[in-house]
């Protein structure tokens, strides 16, 4: 199996793995990174989504061997302290319920806001648009999303 | 006063070592949660002493609470240990939260399921609360030599007549072995100052930061992965394969046959995935396919059939229909639904010969551990259920089927296995909403209604219609028959189980009938419960002023009574797991297709112990609801196989069809009833009659 050496959360890691192994798989078992969740293996609801060079993206249809030079963030490397505007609006406003999609939300929205600081509510919408939640905690996220916009 | 007997065993001593306390293990921490987290305002104790099974007193006065139920996001790690925080008379920022394992001799009913984890633990977790404050009192009071009445408690300081002080912290080694008192006074809820207040999912600083706190994230030392394949129909049954390129795929470590399942172990999750897809299996059919064409057309005939025994039975409807100068009668159909937790089924099984180690996500832990001895043919003792927080749990998890797949797979290969669902295994498995078709019909005499007969046939569940729901007991003739139909599709509890259809085929039939009638909608179902007061016929299980009064509140909030161009409003009601719910859903018609804006919605479910968690709930089930209600449907083909098996196929609602959800709760000092559930049957119904079906 090939070796796979990249960037994650400011650390070079290594990965031996088959080179169709999604990014999302080789975070989860292989760098034991858990935060980042499998939910649907087709890119539709947003549970994995990570940091690619600054760009949301669902690790779950990313193979490894794409990743390349690309800067990996997950979940855990957003912040030091958890305190990213967006993980601090999200205590904030009590957005979890389950929580098993809020790590995806969370990166969508962070990815979001790092490209567009002052997004419409349109623009949170459509952006956000691609990260499912069952239980509906839809409202407080868009609540969420735009206080952490205005903390900024 | 309330008699400490309730739940007993939870009072007794923890252990003999009680008196020398529990030392402190290492990154205990790191298994809590704490609602301030970092800034936890007592020092970390260097011990800890168990007062009783709900709570531990640490030497610097912070308090440890376990949280007994299962956590699938409906909120009781938090409201839980607020309750038990209340009545212990401490402040909820000394307070850390933990997570329970099954007990059965410390805790009742450590199920998340029926919306009825805080109703029916509302007097064990006060008790328990009271009971260790009532230690603790008589503790510092018999050490200042005085009588416990005399002292004053709050916030986990004791003051004695003359003005002395003792913490919790410092009376907690003794306190663990004084004697349990036979009856504990409860607060006056005037008197509450953490019930009633909003507070934050404990979980949330684990949450955002991505933390193992999931099944999914289970890693064990020597743990292996397996992926299961199932015959793709129901009813079909496994002839043979050929998993000879599976087995090529590097990090396969075996294929096992078990029963007409096959399961693929990997040394990781991918491996298994991908090997899965590789397997070349040969599939036998039944004689008898179950298809949703085919299901569909018997659920109809039978919900035109009269039973033997119906469940209810008022009056004389033959009567009253042959009398009738009009009869309105409607048929409404209800598809199966997967419950599509986001958190795929999985769960962790290590069948050792010493013992059963199981973790992982499940709504009915103590009955999975009987399910679990019995496969094994193994006494319960020897069987332990580590649990986790749920990524969403919508009743799916109260059936244990993967529970025992993940123990039929370590057993076979002899290791610690962690099975893992693919999105597709987890749509495709069953365990579905079942299918549910309804019949109503009813009979006007003189302007009035004068006999209701409803009829609903169900895939397996068994009880289609709730014999003793809104409008039972309000009309003289009134009858209910349920129907079963056997079917090979397996059937699971879904939110708000029959609740969820029949609340909208009720609710819909209502608003033709009010329209039939020439009355509002709302007006026309308060007549029928103001006209009742009484003389209700029989037995039911709703409250007729409580319904009155949530009818009301959504009137006057929703401005039913003002039109807005471009918008209508529809309205429904339903009565659920001890709890009232009205809602009025406006929706916009004049801007492309039709769009749910808004949602008003009363609800009265007693004391609401954590108003932030339970608005979560409430808005929560209403964008569910409504999400299932416009897009939900799995069909079976031909070859009775799920046409839909992953989210391109079965659509979920997404933030751009949210609508607002306003909540308005009654107020009231009565026990609190559920809340999980009660605000997604009414929805349907509500969107169906503003135009929207």
């Amino acid at each position: 199996m090939p070796s796979y050496s990249f960037l994650v959360n400011g650390e070079s890691r290594t990965a031996t793995v088959d080179a169709d192994t999604p990014l999302l798989w080789v975070l989860r078992d292989e760098l034991q990174l858990v935060g980042t969740k499998f939910g649907c293996g087709i890119a539709q609801c947003g549970a994995c989504t990570v940091h690619l060079d600054g760009v949301a993206v669902r690790s779950c249809s990313l193979p490894i061997s794409a990743v390349g030079e690309q800067k990996v963030t997950t979940i855990e490397g957003l912040s030091e302290e958890g305190d990213h505007p967006v993980q601090v609006a999200w205590k904030e406003h009590d957005v979890p319920q389950c929580g098993y999609c809020q790590a995806g939300q969370i990166m969508t929205a962070s990815a979001l806001l790092a490209k567009n600081p002052n997004p419409t509510e349109e623009e949170i919408k459509s952006a956000m648009n691609g990260n499912i939640c069952r239980c509906g905690t839809y409202l407080r996220i868009f609540d969420a999303v735009k206080a952490a916009a205005q903390s900024r | 006063m309330i008699k400490t007997t309730y739940n007993r065993r939870s009072f007794l001593k923890v252990s003999a070592a009680t008196g020398g306390g529990m030392l402190l293990g290492f990154n205990w921490l790191a298994g809590c949660s704490t609602p301030a987290q970092a800034d936890l305002a007592k020092a970390l104790p260097s011990q800890w002493y168990p007062i009783n099974a709900y709570l531990k007193i640490g030497d610097t006065g912070l308090v440890t609470i376990i949280s007994p139920n299962p956590e699938i996001g409906q909120g009781v790690k938090t409201s839980m240990p607020m309750i038990v925080a209340e009545e212990l008379d401490v402040e909820w920022k000394d307070v850390v939260v933990e997570q329970g394992n099954l007990d059965t001799g410390a805790f009742t009913r450590q199920v998340a399921g029926g919306s009825q984890s805080i109703r029916q633990s509302w007097d064990g977790l006060r008790t328990a609360g009271a009971t260790a404050r009532q230690m603790l009192l008589e503790t510092a009071a018999a050490r200042w030599g005085v009588a416990a009445s005399a002292c004053t408690v709050a916030n986990g300081i004791i003051t004695s007549p003359t003005g002395e002080k003792l913490g919790y912290g410092e009376l907690a080694a003794e306190a663990a072995t004084a004697t349990i008192p036979e009856e504990v006074a409860l607060k006056d809820p005037k008197d509450y100052t953490i019930i009633g207040k909003g507070k934050r999912n404990v979980d949330i600083p684990a949450i955002v930061t991505g933390k193992p706190l999931y099944g999914i994230d289970t890693q064990r030392e020597g743990m292996v992965v397996a992926a299961m394949m199932r015959p793709p129909g129901f009813g079909q049954t496994l002839v043979s394969f050929d998993d000879s390129a599976a087995r090529a795929v590097e990090g396969v470590i075996d294929v096992v046959r078990i029963g007409d399942k096959i399961a693929v172990i990997a040394s990781s999750t991918w491996p298994a995935f991908k090997a899965k897809k590789l397997i070349q299996a040969t599939w036998k059919s039944p004689e008898l396919i179950h298809s949703s064409a085919y299901i569909s057309a018997e659920l109809s005939k039978l919900a035109q059939q009269r039973t033997d025994k119906p469940s209810r039975n008022d009056g004389d409807v033959d009567e009253a229909f042959a009398a009738a100068d009009k009869i309105l009668e409607r048929e409404y159909e209800g598809p199966f639904l997967p419950h599509n937790c986001m958190e795929p089924m999985n769960f962790y099984a290590d069948v050792r010969d010493d013992a059963v180690e199981l973790h992982g996500p499940i709504q009915t832990p103590e009955g999975t551990r009987k399910d679990v001895a019995e496969l094994l043919g193994r006494p319960e003792s020897e069987i332990s259920i580590g649990l986790t927080r749920m990524g969403g749990g919508f009743g799916r998890r109260l059936f244990s089927d993967f529970v025992i797949e993940a123990v039929e797979i370590s057993r076979e290969i002899k290791k610690p296995v962690k099975l893992v669902y693919t999105r597709e295994d987890d749509m495709t498995a069953g365990v579905y909403r079942p299918a549910a078709t309804y019949r109503i019909k009813a009979a006007i005499k003189e302007g009035q209604l004068s006999a209701y007969h409803i009829s609903g046939a169900i895939v397996n569940l068994g009880l289609a219609v709730f014999p003793d729901r809104f409008p039972a007991g309000l009309i003289s003739n009134y009858r209910v028959d349920n129907h079963n139909f056997e079917s090979p599709v397996t059937f699971g509890y879904w939110r708000a189980p029959i609740s969820n259809y029949l609340a909208t085929a009720d609710q819909m039939f209502q608003d033709e009938l009010a329209k039939e009638l020439g009355k509002d909608p709302i007006e026309f179902r308060l007549e029928l419960l103001r006209n009742a007061k009484g003389k209700v016929v029989g037995e039911i299980e709703y409250d007729l002023d409580k319904s009155i009064r949530v009818m009301e509140l959504v009137l006057e909030k929703s401005n039913w009574d003002k039109t807005e161009p471009g918008v209508k409003k529809g309205f429904s009601y339903y009565y659920s797991h001890n709890t009232h719910v009205a809602e009025v859903a406006h929706v916009r018609h004049d801007d492309g297709e039709p769009r749910v804006e808004n949602v008003t919605c009363a609800i009265e479910c007693g004391i609401v112990v954590n108003p932030m968690g339970a608005m979560q709930q409430a808005q929560g089930g209403v964008i569910d609801g409504l999400g299932h209600h416009l897009y939900g449907r799995l069909t079976l083909d031909a070859e009775g196989i799920p046409e839909q098996n992953n989210f391109h196929q079965f659509r979920l609602i997404r933030m751009k069809e949210t609508p607002q959800v306003e909540v308005h709760f009654v107020p009231s000092t009565e026990s609190p009833t559920g809340l999980g559930e009660p605000t997604l049957p009414p929805i349907s119904g509500a969107v169906a009659n503003a135009g929207m079906a």
